[in-house]
């Protein structure tokens, strides 16, 4: 399983557009890698890149330490499952997944055995003879996935890979994904624009923004010390709550509240800048009677989200999240606190985390 | 997504089904009667000018009637002997083997063949190339009869003729020595803009994952025509061969150009029953050789029709069944 490393990789499409910016990225073997960003942050654009589909104007990419960037898709040795699946209509889930096989001059039986085996492998063993328009969502993705895998590629690229599922199909599908490439163990590149599929099935993520990479970590990095604004508001189901603040002795001064300086921060917050103060709803502990060190506000929508409840507050002009267990019980109108887990707190300078240079991206 | 087959047809079932018959049957709540008011006039006008003239020619067909001379005035019922007469008629043979190579040549190999490289070869540019070639090629096709037919005899003439100048080549009597192969040219060109639209549409609907997962996996591209487009577009060829081998088998612009001639060189059926009814004033066995090429008019769009019949049907098939598919499928999901 060969590792991928793009280096200074630049792609401008006609009108000026510049789709990916010198980027640097290298995907260790065997890793379930998702590329995540905004729509037209140049993740597909990427994804197609290292697939050959997309011709880079600058940089290059390796596979292993095979420097591919000159060959044709068909020669790279890599297998990319599309987002609408493109399985032929016009031919069985057999054929199809045998289709790489065949173009490769495999012999008819052979083929067939290894085709019927990925399909016993993903569970399509008695549709073998169907065709796609006979298959589920769920199961035209599982053949697309055979097909991709049955010529035994060495990188697999999947793009956007759960988003034409439906909502319920879609959590069975991301795990039983997840369990397949943990097996295949084949280095996998995937695409999405949802944050909650990226930091569901990635072993790293890498966030785009405008062709640039603006933060590459394991999932539990990317959430829980984004480095940057933009990655902070982007990553999580509810956004962080970002509050314009002001640095004093050893303290924070957010929407009028005086908190404790994060633990990542101190010693580092010196000099000017613009602060933002960022904590996630999460790591809110709510209260309904005064806290020290905690935000200060007055509960305006509260929203069910079963085992907990997001509470939204107005302190002093601003809005602040908080995601309150089911314990307790805040009404609209009522006061609240809030105090932030100092350790999860973090300050931003411009819009760059503050301590963050040890976790910093590669430029 | 189409393809889940959500938009399945009801399957035949039976008491249900004869319970909704009437409603589906009548989507407009009509009735039969006021239905069949407002489709009278349409169908008054097919009979006075289709139904009709067809049920004539056919009459006269079986007659000696001339334009001139006593069956003219006095025609006798003859039977079927203008059809025997024409199936031992030389002209009548030699004319059915030029119209199959001018509808082979132009048609099939010509405008669909070329048609379908012009749309391929567009597919993914845009500029000036493709504008211009674009515009000529539909120049070609909206052009009247009359015209095109004068400039390609000025184009291909003896003496003066653009060709000749281009292949200095002064004095070559195109239309003389190569009559069918000058119309054959001239046929392709004139009609591959039709060809080319269809294809060029027909492509759009092609989906691009579909090719690029054929790349991917090291498909060329013959191979990607072969396993990819082709497939997805069959239903689209079968009507353009269909309508474009019709359209050629009755084109009567080769008259306008060489009169059939020299010789009957270039006499194809249409041209033929003109000289033969209208030159030579034979209506009657003029109105036989019409009625088989009706005929053989029918058997080329019954054959055409059977095969793209044959397609739908299969499609048919394949999303008759999704319902239980996707029924084993949600239970095999539900396993996992």
């Amino acid at each position: 399983m060969p590792d991928i490393a793009l280096s200074r990789l630049g792609k401008v499409y006609p009108g000026g557009v510049r789709a990916l910016d010198a980027l640097e990225l290298h995907v260790a073997e065997g890793e379930f890698f998702a590329l995540l960003g905004p729509s037209g942050c140049g993740k597909s654009t990427l994804l197609r890149t290292i697939a050959g589909l997309e011709t880079p104007d600058a940089g290059s990419v390796s596979v292993g330490d095979r420097d591919v960037t000159a060959l044709p898709p068909g020669e790279r040795g890599l297998a990319m499952v599309f987002q609408d699946y493109a399985l032929f209509p016009h031919m069985t889930v057999e054929e199809n997944i045998a289709y790489p096989l065949k173009l490769r001059k495999v012999a008819r039986r052979q083929r067939s055995e290894s085709a019927a085996r990925t399909a016993a492998e993903l569970g399509l063993e008695d549709l073998t003879s169907r065709r796609p328009a006979q298959l589920s969502g769920g199961q035209q993705q599982r053949a697309a996935l055979a097909r991709a895998v049955a010529a035994r590629p060495d990188v697999l690229l999947l793009d956007e890979p759960l988003s034409n599922l439906d909502a319920r199909l879609r959590l069975e599908a991301r795990t039983f994904l997840k369990k397949f490439q943990r097996e295949l163990d084949v280095t996998t590149v995937f695409v999405t624009h949802d944050q909650a599929e990226a930091l569901a099935l990635a072993d790293r993520i890498a966030v785009m923004e405008d062709g640039r990479i603006r933060q590459v970590g394991t999932p539990a990095e990317v959430f829980r010390r984004p480095t940057s604004t933009f990655v902070a508001s982007f990553i999580g189901s509810t956004p962080m709550n970002l509050l314009p603040a002001e640095l004093a002795e050893g303290a924070v001064l957010a929407a009028d509240c005086r908190l404790p300086l994060p633990s990542g921060a101190q010693g580092q917050a010196a000099g000017g800048g613009e602060f933002v103060y960022g904590i996630r709803p999460e790591y809110l502990r709510w209260s309904a009677s005064p806290l020290p060190d905690a935000l200060a506000g007055t509960v305006s929508v509260v929203e069910n989200l079963g085992s907990a409840q997001l509470v939204t507050m107005e302190c002093a002009g601003r809005t602040v999240q908080v995601v309150v267990s089911e314990d307790h019980d805040p009404a609209p109108g009522e006061p609240g606190w809030a105090a932030p887990r100092s350790d999860r707190a973090l300050i931003y300078r411009d819009g760059v985390l503050v301590g963050a240079e040890e976790s910093r991206v590669p430029a | 997504m189409a393809a889940t087959g959500s938009s399945t047809e009801p399957e035949e079932g039976t008491a249900p089904r004869a319970a909704r018959k009437p409603r589906e049957q009548d989507a407009a709540g009509l009735g039969a009667r006021r239905a069949l008011a407002f489709v009278a006039p349409g169908l008054l006008v097919v009979a006075l000018f289709l139904v009709l003239p067809a049920l004539w020619t056919l009459y006269l067909g079986s007659t000696d009637y001339r334009l001139t001379g006593i069956p003219a005035v006095d025609p006798q019922f003859v039977g079927v002997d203008n059809l025997t007469d024409a199936l031992g008629d030389d002209g009548f043979l030699n004319s059915l083997w030029l119209t199959l190579l001018f509808v082979v040549g132009s048609a099939v190999l010509g405008q669909a063949i070329g048609g379908f490289a012009l749309a391929w070869w567009m597919r993914e540019r845009t500029g000036p190339l493709r504008a211009v070639l674009e515009s000529l090629v539909m120049l070609a096709w909206i052009l009247p009869s009359s015209v095109v037919a004068f400039l390609w005899i000025a184009y291909l003439d003896r003496d003066d003729g653009t060709l000749n100048a281009l292949l200095h080549t002064p004095g070559a009597a195109w239309l003389l020595d190569h009559p069918m192969l000058s119309l054959i040219v001239f046929n392709i060109w004139r009609g591959t803009a039709f060809s080319m639209m269809l294809y060029s549409a027909a492509l759009g609907n092609v989906p691009r994952s579909h090719l690029e997962t054929a790349r991917l996996a090291g498909a060329g591209p013959l191979q990607q025509l072969r396993d990819v487009v082709f497939p997805a577009i069959r239903g689209h060829v079968l009507t353009n061969l269909l309508l474009i081998s019709l359209w050629t088998f009755n084109d009567f612009t080769p008259f306008l150009i060489t009169a059939g001639g020299p010789d009957g060189r270039s006499e194809t059926l249409p041209v033929f029953i003109y000289q033969t009814a209208l030159g030579s004033g034979q209506l009657g066995y003029g109105a036989a050789l019409s009625f088989l090429m009706l005929l053989i008019n029918l058997v080329v769009a019954v054959v055409y029709l059977r095969l793209l019949g044959r397609k739908r049907k299969e499609e048919r098939v394949d999303e008759a069944s999704p319902a239980r598919g996707r029924q084993a499928g949600a239970e095999r999901e539900v396993d996992a």
